[in-house]
C-alpha cells in the first residue's frame, strides 16, 4: 500500500473527459453527416434562404423543451405532459394578444412561463408528495392539460392576423443572419447547462437520480429539487408554447400534440440515462436537433414518409443499446483500473 | 488510550435511555451510551440487540420516541439526516450509499460543495481538499473517477473522507470490516486511530472481538433493545462480552415437542459456491429440527437458496430421501418435497395483492386445477383446511394477505408450504418481525410439523429461538461451518463463538 497520494496520471483524466464528451461529440458528427448527405443529394437543403433558416430553425422549439426534459430525467422522472403545455401556453398566447389588445409582448411571455411553470408545480407536487411515480402522474396530466386546451378552445383557431407583427416577427426575423428563436433557445440550453454543472443544487439533480436513496442519506432536500425540476419543464413548455405561436402563427387545440415523446426522444439520444443521474441538457438538444433534422432530411434522401417514424425508433432504440453498451464497458474498466493501482 | 483527563470533560455525545417502537414491535427499549471525545468505543450486542437503532437515532434517519440526546453536553432533536450532519455528527453504513454515477470529489462534497461568486462550485478547491485528504488518509484513489467500480473498502474510504472534509466530531462505523480484507481492516484501523488522536469521538460496531480488543478503548454491551454496561476494553475479556451479550434465561417460550427422529432425509455434502459459501456439508433427519445459527452475513440464506435451488453452487450435491436434487431448480425442489419460507417473507413468500386463500394454494396450484383451471371452491376448501388448522387469523380467506399481521403473514406462508405435504423444509428467520406471542405459536407450528416426520432446517438469528428449538444447532461463519453441537452441548458461549471467534481467539 503507498502511503502518499499523487496527483494520477493526466491522461486519465481527460480519457474520462474525452468518454463523457464523446457522446455529445458523436451525436454532433452524426449531426453534420446528415446534413452533408442530405446537401450533397439536395443543394437547398443548405444553401438556400429557406433552407438554411429551416435548419437552425425547425429544431429549435424542441429544444428548449427536451432541456427542460432533460433536467427532469436527470432526476430519475420523466415529464409527459410537456407537449400538452405548449398547447395550453401556446392557446393562452393568441387569446391574450385577442382579448387584452396591446398587451406588451413581455407580459405574454411571463404569462406563458407562468402558465407553465404553475402546471409543472402541479406535476411535481403530484409526483413529490403522493410518491406516485412520475410516469403515472404526468401521463394523467397529459391528458388533463389537454381536455382543458380542447374544452377552452373548441372548434377556436388563433391565426396570425389575431396577433401583433412585431410578436410574429419573433418567429420569423434573424439578428446578424441567425433566426432570433434559435438565438433564444440556445440561450435556455447555455443557461441551463451552467446551472447544472456549476450550481450545488444542479449537481444534487444528479446526485437524486443517482441514487435517490443515497440522497435522502446525504440530507439533501429531495422533494425540494425534484418539484424544482418539474417547475423547470413546465416552465420551459411554456416558453416553447408562446414562441410556438410566434413561430407558426396558427393555434389550434391540438397544437404540441405529441412533443413529449419528442422530447424525451431527444434527451434519449442525446446521452440522458433515462434511469437518471447521466447526461447533459447539450446532449438532449443536440438529441432534438438530429430527431428533427433527420426528420427533414429523410424526404430527400428519398425515404418513404410512411417509414420516417420507423427510422426514429430505431434511432432511440440504438442510442439505448449504445448507452447500455459504453455503461458496461465502462463499468469494467473502472473495476479493471482499481485493480490496477492496487 | 486515551489520557485520563477526557473521562471528566464532557462527553462528545451522550443518549440516555432512548426508547423507539415501530408499531407495536419496541426496537429500543433503553438506550444509553456515552462517548468521550478522543476515543473509540466499541459497541457489541446480538443481531436485533437494537445497534442499529441507536444509529439510525443518532444520524437523525428515525427520531426517537422518549429519552435524551446530548451533544456536547447541549440537548439536541434530530429531524433529518442533514441536522445530524450539520451538527458534526458523521455515520458510515454497513454498506456504503455513494452516487455511483458521480465523481469520488463530488460524492465527498454533495450538498457542500466550496462556492465561489454567483454561487459557482469551485472544483479546483473542491478537487485539492480531496486529495489533501486522501493524502492525510494515506490512500490513493483518484478523485475524478465515478463512484462507481470502486470496492467496499475504498467506499468506506471516501464515506471515512466525507466526515473528515465535514469536520465530524462523531464518527459512527457500524460494521466498517465485514466486507474487507486483512490489509484494508489494517488501513481502516490505522485512519480511525488517526482520527481518534485528533480527538474526535469514534464509536465501532463490530462482532468481532479480536478487532474490538484491537482497536477500541471502552465497550458497551447492549442486549435486546436494551444497554447492559459500559467497560474500559482493558478491564473485560471476551468471556464477559459474551456472556453480558446473551446472558438471560432462554426463555419457555419454545414449546419443544418430542419427536421421533427417523432417517437422513436432506443431505448436503460439500456444497461450494466460490465467495458465498465453501464445503458446507450437514444432515437433517425425518422429525429433526436443525438450527442454523451464526451472524448475519455468514451465508446461511445463500446455502438455503442454493439448497432449494434458487441460487446456483459449483459443487457439491443435496439429496432428498436419498435421490440427487438437480442443481438451480426450485420446480423440481418442490416436486420432490422441499418446501422454503423466505427471509424476507413480504417480498420473496407471499403475493402481498392477493387474497389469504389464494396465497395459501400457491404450492399446490396444480393439483388443485382440473382441466387446468382452478376452481375457487377447490381453492376455497384448501385454504380453509390449512388457514384453520394453523390459526391463522384474518377477516375472511378473500382478504388481501398484505392487511394481515406480521405473524399471521408467517403462519400463510407456512400453510402453503404444508398443504403441499412437504418432506423438508427450510425455514429461514421464521420470526422475524412478530411479536412475541404470535411468535411461540410459531415455534408450536414448528415442532408439530417435526412431530409429524418432517425435516425442518431453521435459520435464525435469535440465538434463544435455535437454543430453544433445534435438536441439533449448526452454525456458520464467513461462508463455512464452523460448529455444530447437540442439543445438551450448545449453550449460548459456545454458539457464539463458533459465530464469531477468529482463529487466534478460538480455544
Amino acid at each position: 500500500m503507498t502511503t502518499t497520494a499523487t496527483a494520477p496520471a493526466r491522461p486519465f483524466v481527460s480519457g474520462v473527459g474525452h468518454l463523457l464528451k464523446a457522446r455529445e461529440t458523436g451525436i454532433a458528427i452524426a449531426l453534420v453527416l446528415v446534413v452533408v448527405v442530405a446537401t450533397a443529394l439536395n443543394p437547398t437543403f443548405v444553401f438556400s434562404n429557406d433552407g438554411f433558416r429551416d435548419l437552425l430553425l425547425t429544431p429549435s422549439l424542441l429544444m428548449v423543451v427536451a432541456v427542460g426534459q432533460a433536467v427532469v430525467i436527470i432526476t430519475r422522472n420523466v415529464d409527459l405532459s410537456v407537449g400538452s403545455v405548449v398547447g395550453l401556453t401556446a392557446y393562452l398566447t393568441g387569446r391574450l394578444f385577442i382579448d387584452l389588445p396591446g398587451i406588451p409582448i413581455v407580459v405574454v411571455f411571463l404569462a406563458g412561463i407562468g402558465l407553465g411553470a404553475l402546471l409543472g408545480l402541479i406535476n411535481g407536487a403530484l409526483v413529490a408528495f403522493a410518491k406516485v411515480p412520475a410516469l403515472v402522474i404526468t401521463l394523467g396530466t397529459l391528458y388533463v392539460y389537454r381536455g382543458i386546451n380542447v374544452a377552452w378552445t373548441g372548434s377556436d383557431r388563433i391565426n396570425a392576423s389575431d396577433m401583433p407583427a412585431a410578436f410574429r416577427a419573433l418567429g420569423t426575423g434573424k439578428l446578424v443572419g441567425i433566426p432570433i428563436l434559435t438565438i433564444l433557445a440556445v440561450v435556455v440550453l447555455v443557461v441551463a447547462a451552467w446551472y447544472l454543472r456549476n450550481l450545488r443544487s444542479g449537481r444534487e439533480l444528479y446526485a437524486i437520480g443517482s441514487d435517490p436513496d443515497a440522497a435522502h442519506l446525504y440530507g439533501l432536500r429531495v422533494t425540494r429539487r425534484v418539484l424544482a425540476a418539474f417547475v423547470a419543464s413546465g416552465a420551459l413548455a411554456g416558453l416553447a408554447g408562446v414562441l410556438f405561436a410566434a413561430r407558426y402563427g396558427t393555434v389550434s387545440s391540438n397544437a404540441g400534440f405529441g412533443w413529449e415523446l419528442q422530447a424525451i426522444g431527444a434527451a434519449v439520444i442525446g446521452g440522458v440515462a433515462i434511469s437518471g443521474g447521466i447526461g447533459t441538457v447539450w446532449g438532449a438538444a443536440l438529441g432534438a436537433y438530429l430527431l428533427l433534422t433527420i426528420n427533414r432530411s429523410l424526404p430527400i434522401v428519398g425515404v418513404d414518409d410512411f417509414w420516417q417514424r420507423a427510422v426514429v425508433g430505431v434511432l432511440i432504440i440504438g442510442a439505448i443499446v449504445l448507452d447500455r453498451v459504453l455503461a458496461l464497458r465502462q463499468h469494467r474498466r473502472l473495476v479493471e483500473e482499481r485493480e490496477e493501482t492496487r | 488510550m486515551q489520557s485520563d483527563s477526557t473521562h471528566t470533560a464532557t462527553p462528545a455525545l451522550e443518549l440516555s435511555r432512548v426508547v423507539k417502537s415501530f408499531g407495536a414491535v419496541v426496537a429500543l427499549r433503553s438506550g444509553s451510551l456515552r462517548l468521550e471525545k478522543g476515543s473509540i468505543h466499541a459497541l457489541v450486542g446480538e443481531n436485533g440487540a437494537g445497534k442499529s437503532t441507536l444509529v439510525k437515532i443518532i444520524a437523525g434517519l428515525y427520531r426517537r420516541d422518549a429519552g435524551a440526546l446530548h451533544l456536547e453536553g447541549e440537548p439536541v432533536d434530530f429531524h433529518s439526516t442533514a441536522q445530524s450532519k450539520a451538527a458534526g455528527i458523521a455515520v458510515i453504513y454497513q454498506e456504503p450509499t455513494l452516487f455511483p454515477d458521480l465523481s469520488v470529489t463530488e460524492n465527498i462534497f454533495m450538498g457542500r460543495q466550496p462556492v465561489g461568486r454567483f454561487g459557482r462550485i469551485e472544483r479546483k478547491a473542491m478537487r485539492d481538499e480531496a486529495m489533501a485528504i486522501f493524502a492525510r488518509l494515506g490512500v490513493r484513489i483518484d478523485p475524478d473517477r465515478p463512484t462507481d467500480g470502486l470496492s467496499i473498502a475504498d467506499q468506506q474510504i471516501i464515506e471515512i473522507a466525507k466526515a473528515i472534509s465535514l469536520d465530524a466530531r462523531v464518527l459512527v462505523m457500524d460494521e466498517p470490516t465485514a466486507a474487507l480484507s486483512g490489509i484494508e481492516v489494517e488501513r481502516l484501523f490505522a485512519v480511525a486511530r488517526s482520527l481518534r488522536d485528533e480527538g474526535r469521538a469514534l464509536v465501532f460496531i463490530s462482532h468481532r472481538f479480536d478487532e474490538v480488543f484491537d482497536l477500541c478503548d471502552t465497550v458497551t454491551v447492549m442486549r435486546d433493545g436494551a444497554y447492559i454496561d459500559t467497560l474500559p476494553i482493558a478491564e473485560t475479556t471476551v468471556d464477559e462480552l459474551v456472556r453480558m451479550m446473551v446472558g438471560r434465561d432462554v426463555t419457555e417460550l419454545f414449546p419443544k415437542l418430542s419427536a421421533e427422529i427417523g432417517d437422513d432425509v436432506l443431505v448436503v455434502e460439500g456444497l461450494t459456491q466460490p465467495g458465498v459459501f465453501h464445503d458446507v456439508s450437514f444432515t437433517v433427519r425425518a422429525g429433526e429440527i436443525v438450527g442454523l445459527s451464526g451472524l448475519v452475513g455468514a451465508g446461511r440464506s445463500e446455502v438455503a437458496r442454493a439448497v432449494f435451488g434458487v441460487d446456483p453452487y459449483q459443487s457439491g450435491t443435496v439429496r432428498v430421501a436419498g435421490r440427487p436434487l438437480p442443481p438451480g431448480s426450485p420446480r423440481v425442489a418442490m416436486a420432490r418435497g422441499v418446501g422454503l419460507v423466505p427471509e424476507d417473507r413480504r417480498k420473496q413468500g407471499l403475493v402481498l395483492d392477493q387474497s389469504v386463500a389464494r396465497n395459501v394454494t400457491l404450492a399446490v396450484r396444480e393439483r388443485l386445477a382440473r382441466y387446468g383451471l382452478i376452481w375457487g371452491a377447490r381453492e376455497n376448501e384448501a385454504a380453509r383446511t390449512w388457514a384453520s388448522r394453523l390459526e391463522v387469523k384474518t377477516a375472511a380467506l378473500d382478504a388481501e394477505t398484505g392487511t394481515l399481521s406480521g405473524g399471521n403473514q408467517q403462519k400463510v406462508v407456512l400453510a402453503k408450504w404444508l398443504s403441499s405435504d412437504p418432506k423438508v423444509l427450510i425455514v429461514d428467520e421464521p420470526t422475524r418481525g412478530i411479536d412475541v406471542g404470535t411468535k411461540a405459536e410459531v415455534h408450536r407450528l414448528l415442532s408439530q410439523l417435526a412431530q409429524r416426520g418432517i425435516a425442518v432446517l431453521m435459520i435464525s438469528s435469535e440465538l434463544p429461538e435455535v437454543l430453544g428449538m433445534a435438536d441439533r444447532v449448526l452454525v456458520m461463519r464467513e461462508g463455512r461451518l464452523t460448529g455444530e453441537f447437540d442439543r445438551a452441548d450448545a449453550t449460548p458461549e459456545a454458539v457464539m463463538y463458533a459465530a464469531t471467534a477468529h482463529e487466534e481467539t478460538v480455544r
